[in-house]
Formats: structure tokens, sequence, C-alpha cells
């Protein structure tokens, strides 16, 4: 062998040994299978070889046990693979309650990732090591897709659509960050790193960028673009009430029942005539082109701070004229 | 052309004139005539490949701009799938070798066997017309929105040629299907028939039920990008994942109609080279069927990551392990086929041990990415790009080779250099794997695919992909040196050279126009190696 030919990628995260296990698992079944053809193959040919291509094999047609058994066989072999996999896969995509979560926004050709403190990052990403972190993110173009190998973990970003993905990182380090599903001429310039610290050094480089939390920034988005002047916090408004509202349910117009999370909130920026608060008219005028990916995040987790303080802070600020809306083209925060 | 010396009228010197060739029926001289097109693609889809190898070396994006390496991926990606491995073994040994095979005249509907052809061809135009005018840089999947709304590359011209070349196998499975139903020889009974026609048959089946829906696809994308209809676009309210859908409902069916005829290749070459009947016949066949039926059940698998819902990603986990196991079925039983057989060392079984040593790679890979929780970390690595090019070079490629170097002598009426395609068989085999293995290391350590530029670690690995493609293209090369050669200065090669069982070989090599002088009649079940001598060795 060469030397310095890697073979195996590194292990930074908790789900890594989990898939990893498995993968040796399959790689020990199947080259068990692989080899047990093979030798087969190969002891034929030679053991049954005729080099005058004048003799005839012996007559025989088939055997029904042998089939039953190369078929059941495999098959439950198979269904180990199949049932481990599944168990290890929602590992993947359930995350803990209690992760911290980073919003991200993919687009040609660069990864943003958002910081709830404030801070935020293009094509880097810091996390602490041993709490759970999970990243909420879209596109704001094509297909994306998030991909950290050493934690083993990937999800595509769709535009129109929140995707997440969450590790607990093991080791601190660098490690890469690849964008994963082909988008154009510089995908494979759509790559970063992710950078693992200890916990104290990571709240070090969390404080050290300052600026406005991402609820703040939703905050001064929601006065922005004239939300508040509808969405009272008394609920005597002509839209509803956010207050207290993520994580509950609401009941719609036609009647139905939608749970209240980060995709309805985006549907109800930007297409707010799809499932209209039951007892409101449709008034509201669709955001779509005023408010970036961005900002609906922060949009998003200012309403989920609604729901953490008592009293929120937007009635009071009702009687305040907003701008319009088309004034605001800064709405995705600082570094747009 | 030396046919002259041919003892008598046969199909190929028939008629010499050019016209004779554009407007023949004869399902025969259309097999040469898409073996000609075909070989085309399969040329300037390895001139694509060649240039992404040499591009991989260094870790830079220093030989083509990043924009030409898009492009190049995506042409041999188009060229390869849609115009050499959909059409190689069906269009080209099956249009030869079907009628053949079952006692018939020609296919049930000859001219539009010719239509099938020229619709081919005129697709193909399209194709490379999109390649000369710039060519197109979506991949070969035309993911939207990407390939609808961002791309600025000949996206429609493409479509256009895929569309139309995708009625050329409609027509192609039609007119085989009718011709299984309806042509075969007095007594030739279904389970008389060889496991070439099975193939064929679950194949057209295939084609006929498929490609219809990647047709829909492509005219919902063509739609969507000239006129703004809003179906995969999100920003009008469109699916981008509902593309993947309609796209992989077709294209993962496809890959069986690429390698379902190969595998029916590989049963008549491993039965005549083992001088034994194929061991259990019915489980072969029916594997075939079952693969047509339950590969249209597992589509999804190329969606885990996509953004589909973890429960029916699981159920579409456990259809796509299901799937495997007819083609292990199919592995167990060629491997029984070969004991106490007399394995007699000619070309086109080297090419069937390649065959069984690739496919085997390519199957079993595949139950790593039927696995949900691994399939997240290898979804678009390069462990996807080694593992369907097992089972699209390494299975179909080989079994096409397997099958060409069986019917060649048929084909032409000449043999080949036996020495110069065991060596070929051996160097593509050795080359191949040198190419495709380190890729499953590299797509496991991360590396994902359509990558211009990558990270330094990665380099070793790719630099040893790129010395077994020099090698393959070493073998692919000598290949067309021999068959060419022999086509113009090989010894005549008899009407059965490999003394085979089969309607085929019972006329002369190459056959006259009719096929048959008169009409055969079948007795007994195929390969009936074991009673014609009484040699049993």
């Amino acid at each position: 062998m060469l030397p310095g030919i890697p073979l195996f990628p590194e292990q930074a995260s908790t789900l890594a040994p989990e898939v990893d296990n498995l993968y040796f698992f399959i790689t020990a079944v199947t080259a068990f299978f692989a080899l047990l053809v093979v030798v087969l193959v190969v002891v034929f040919a030679i053991k049954y070889r005729d080099k005058t291509g004048e003799k005839v094999g012996h007559p025989i047609h088939g055997s029904l046990p042998l089939e039953i058994g190369w078929s059941i066989i495999p098959f439950l072999v198979a269904m180990v693979i199949f049932v481990w996999a599944t168990v290890v896969f929602f590992h993947i995509v359930r995350a803990p309650d209690q992760a911290l979560e980073v919003y991200s926004t993919g687009k040609q050709w660069m990864w943003r990732f958002q910081h709830i403190d404030g801070q935020s990052e293009i094509n880097e990403l810091h996390v602490p090591v041993g709490r759970p972190v999970k990243i909420t993110f879209t596109s704001e173009d094509v297909l994306h897709s998030l991909y950290f190998p050493a934690f083993r973990v990937k999800a595509d970003a769709i535009p129109g659509r929140y995707s997440s993905l969450w590790f607990t990182a093991t080791k601190t380090g660098e490690y890469h960050l690849f964008c994963a599903e082909y988008c154009g001429t510089a995908h494979s310039g759509m790559v970063g790193k992710v950078v693992v610290m200890e916990p104290d050094d990571y709240q070090a480089w969390l404080s050290g960028g300052g600026g406005l939390s991402l609820a703040a920034r939703g905050e001064q988005l929601f006065q922005q673009l004239g939300c508040v002047g509808c969405h009272l916090g008394d609920g005597s408004g002509r839209g509803p009430s956010l207050a207290g509202k993520y994580g509950t349910e609401e009941t719609l117009a036609t009647g139905a029942t939608v749970a209240i999370d980060d995709i309805y909130i985006r549907e109800s920026i930007l297409t707010p005539q799809m499932k209209l608060t039951a007892g409101y008219g449709p008034l509201m005028p669709t955001f779509q082109g005023l408010v970036t990916e961005e900002g609906v995040m922060s949009l998003i987790e200012y309403i989920k701070s609604l729901s953490s303080t008592a009293g929120p802070a937007a009635p009071t600020q009702a009687s305040a004229p907003a701008p319009p809306p088309a004034a605001s083209d800064n709405t995705g925060g600082p570094g747009e | 052309m030396t046919t002259t010396v041919l003892p008598r009228v046969n199909y190929l010197n028939v008629k010499h004139t050019v016209a004779s060739w554009l407007l023949t029926k004869d399902h025969k001289r259309i097999g040469i005539m898409y073996l000609i097109v075909v070989s085309l693609a399969f040329l300037i889809g390895g001139i694509f490949a060649a240039l992404i190898r040499v591009e991989l070396t260094t870790p830079l994006g220093d030989l083509v701009s990043d924009d030409t390496y898009n492009k190049l991926f995506t042409m041999h990606g188009v060229a390869m799938v849609f115009f050499v491995l959909i059409p190689a073994v069906p269009a080209i040994l099956g249009n030869f070798a079907l009628p053949l095979m079952i006692g018939a005249k020609d296919v049930a509907f000859p001219k539009i066997n010719l239509l099938s052809w020229y619709i081919f061809v005129i697709g193909f135009l399209f194709t490379i017309a999109a390649g000369i005018l710039g060519g197109v840089d979506t991949g070969w999947t035309f993911y939207t929105p990407y390939s609808s709304v961002y791309s600025n590359s000949n996206v429609l011209l493409t479509g256009i040629g895929i569309f139309i070349a995708g009625f050329s196998s409609i027509l192609t499975g039609l007119n085989f299907m009718v011709t299984i139903h309806r042509m075969r020889a007095p007594g030739m009974t279904w389970f008389r028939l060889p496991l070439f026609i099975w193939a064929l048959y679950a194949t057209s089946l295939v084609q006929i039920l498929g490609t219809p829906v990647i047709a829909i696809t492509v005219l919902m994308l063509a739609v969507e990008r000239a006129l703004g209809f809003g179906f995969f676009d999100p920003r009008l309210g469109g699916d981008p994942v509902l593309f993947q859908h309609l796209f992989w409902f077709y294209s993962h069916p496809a890959v069986y109609i690429m390698i379902l005829p190969p595998m029916g290749a590989i049963s008549e070459v491993i039965a005549c080279f083992s001088r034994k009947s194929i061991f259990g016949y019915s489980f072969v066949a029916f594997s075939s069927l079952a693969i047509a039926v339950f590969g249209f059940l597992v589509w999804a698998h190329h969606l885990f990551v996509s953004g589909i819902s973890p429960y029916s990603a699981m159920v579409f986990s456990f259809l796509s392990f299901a799937v495997a196991i007819p083609s292990a079925i199919k592995t167990f039983n060629w491997t029984a086929t070969m004991y106490r057989g007399a394995i007699w060392w000619q070309a086109p079984m080297m090419w069937v041990f390649g065959f069984m040593g690739l496919f085997l790679i390519g199957g079993l890979t595949g139950l790593f990415l039927a696995a949900l929780g691994l399939d997240v970390h290898l979804h678009d690595t390069y462990f996807v790009v080694a593992h369907f090019h097992y089972i699209m070079v390494g299975g179909a490629i080989m079994g096409y080779f397997a099958g060409l170097h069986y019917w060649w002598p048929k084909m032409t009426g000449k043999m080949y250099s036996n020495s110069a395609a065991t060596l070929a068989a051996l160097l593509v085999f050795v080359g191949f794997n040198l190419t495709f293995f380190p890729q499953f290391i590299v797509g496991y350590l991360g590396m994902p695919r359509r990558y211009h530029a990558y990270a330094d670690e990665f380099q070793v690995l790719n630099v040893l992909s790129s010395a077994g493609a020099s090698i393959m293209g070493v073998g692919y090369t000598l290949i067309a040196c021999y068959l060419l050669y022999s086509f113009f200065k090989g010894k005549d090669a008899g009407p059965n050279p490999w003394r085979a069982v089969g309607l085929e070989w019972e006329t002369q090599s190459p056959p006259i126009p009719e096929n048959f002088t008169e009409q055969p009649i079948v007795t007994a079940a195929p390969y009936g190696y074991e009673t014609r001598e009484s040699n049993v060795g």
C-alpha cells in the first residue's frame, strides 16, 4: 500500500460511530457473499475447465431447496440490515429537544449561518463540543445539500421549505462542510469548515461578535415591515395576536387546525392567503420578495421569543407608524 | 468490404447501396445501424469521461473551467445513459438476435423498427447539437429549479433530444413484445424461450410503461423553462421535489432497462460455455419479471435526504432491499450453472467472468445505499458514483460485450482473435476496478460527486482512479481494433463456431435476409447441451 492513503473519515459526532458500525456490519456481510460467489466461480472455472470445447456438462437443471435457500437467507440478512439501518436513521432525523439552534441559508455558492445570539458567519460554523446542535435551513435559489462528513449527516436545502439536521460533536477541531447537491458553476466551491470548540471558547467566540440577537433583529423587522400595525399583542388588531402562539395549534378559517411551527410561520408570511386564521379576513399582503429567507428566520425567532416572555413589546409600539414595506430592502440583517 | 468471398447471399452482401441500408427493414441490418450510432455515442461519452478523469488528477480545478467541467460530466451522463446503456443490448443485440432466436423472419413491425432507428438518430442529433452549441450543465438528472430556472445552458435542446429518443425506446419495446407474443416458431413455447428473450420481454414492459413518464417530465420541465409554468419552481407555487419523484419514477426502472438485457445475454453465454442447461431456468426467467415489476416501486430511494417523510423513506428502503433478492437469485443460479459443467474458456466467457465479479460488487454496494442510516452519509458522494458504475459499466457494459463477442461471428460471419479479446476483457476488468474501487473509499471519506475541485486528502485515490481509467481506455480501444480487423480480414466463423445450441446457430453466418431457409420447428427446451453429445465431462 502507498503511504498516506486515507481509508476512513474522522469520527467527530455521537452519530458517527452508530453509522460506522452499520457500515462495518454491511461490509462484512457483503464481503462474505462476494467472496463466496467469487471463490465458487473461480473454483468451478478451473476445476471444470475443458480446453477442447468438445465435452458437455452434467445434466443438472435446478434444485428447489437451493432456490428457496438462496432466496430466503439473503432476504433475512437484508431485513437485519434494514431494521438496524432504520433505527440509526430515526436517530439521525430526530433531533433532541434541548438542541442549540442555528439557522442557515444556502445560496449559489455559499452557506450562511445565523446564530440565535446574533453572530452570523459565511462558510464557517462554530459550535460547542458535547452539545446537540440543530441547524434549520433553506435555500434561496436552487437545491443545495448541507453535508458534514465527520458527523455523518446531510440534508438537502430546498427552496420553499425548511430542512433540518442535528449532531453532537464529540471532538474539538475543524472539519469539512460541503454542498453535496449539485448547484451550478461553483458547486465545488460551496465548501467550508465547521469549528468545534470547547464550551468556554465557544461562549467567548459568541460574545465576540456583538450585534443584535436574532430575535431582536426579527423585532426590528416586525416593525419595519409594518407587521406590528395589525398583529397587536392583545388580539384587537386586524390580524391575530402572535404572543404565546408558537408551538400551539391554530384553527383555520376552513375549520382545520395547523401546528404553529417554523414552516407555518414562513408560509403565513410569504403566502398569507393559503391558511387563514379563523375569524380574520384575507387582508394580509404577501411579503414574497420583500423579505429575505434570513429575514423570515429572524421573524420566526422573534415570534418564538413572544412565547417565552409574558408581555411582548410589540403592542406597546402599535401606535408608532411603520415604514412602508417597499422602503425596507435591507431586511436580511447585516452583511447582505 | 470483402463479403464477396462468402459462399452465399447473406443480409450484409445482398445489396450494397447506401439506400439499401437506410431503407432496410431487415432487423439484422437495423441492429448493425444501431451498433454504429451507439458506438459513436460510446466514443463521445468516453472522451468526456477521459477529460473528467484528467481534470481530477489534481485537487485544483486547473485543466478546464468549472462551467466546462460541469458540462463534461453532464454530457458524459446524457450520452452514456440515453444513447449507450438504454439502447445497447436491446437495440443492437436484441434487434439482431431476437427474431433469429425465436425462429422468426423478422420482428412483428419491420417498418416501425426502422422508424425507431430514425427517431433515435434524430434524438441523438438534437443532443449533439445541444453539445456543439455550448453544452448543458445540469447533470444528467436535470434537477429543478436549477434546470428550469437557473441554468444558462442548452437544457431545452437536450431535453428535446431525450424526449425524442424516448419514443424510439417505446416503439422498440412494443415491437419486441408483440414479436415475442406472435412470431415464435412452432413448438417454441414460453418455457422453451431462451432466457435472453425473457429478459428482453421484461425490459419491453419497463420501456413501454416507464418511458412515457420521462417524456411527460421533460415536457413539464420544458414548459416551465420556456413559458414559466410553476410545476417545480417554488416561487411560482411549484415543488422541486416533485420533479425528483417524476424523474426517478422512470429513471430507476431505466436502470433495469439497462441491466436486464445484459443479464439475459449472460445467461446465454454462461450456458453455452459451460455446456450445460441454465440452473433454475424458471427462477432466472421469473426473476427478470420480478425485477421489472418491483423496479417500479423503489424510485424514492434516490430521495432519502431530499425532504421526504421518514416513514415513506422506510417503505422505500424496505422495497429496495426486496428488489435485491431477484438479482441475488440470478447470480446464484449462474454460479450453479457452472457446477459440473465443461467450461470452455473462450472470449465471451471471459467477459462473463468479468461481469460476475463487477456486478456482484455493484449489487452488494446497493445494500449500503438502501440502508437508510448509512445512505444519509453516502448520498451524493463518490460512493454512489462507484456503485452505479459497477452496475452500469461493470454489469451492463461487460454483459453487452459478452453478448457482442458471443454473437459477433453470427453478425459478421467472421471470427476475431480470441487472445486479443481475452486480453481486452482482462484490461477492462483490471482498469475498471482500479478506477472505481477507490471511489467507494473516497465516497465514504465524504467526497461529494460532481466536484470540479476537491480537498487535498482525496488526491491519491483520485489519481488511482484516473490511472485505472486509462487502462480501461486501452482495453476499449483494443476491442474496436480487433473487431474492425476481424470484420474486414477475419477468418470465416462458420455457422456455429461455439457449437452453441439455439435457433440462431442453425442458420448460416451471416444469416440470409430471410433468416432461415425453412421454418424451424422447436421440439425441446433451450440449452440442450447435455443431450446433444454423449461426451459428458
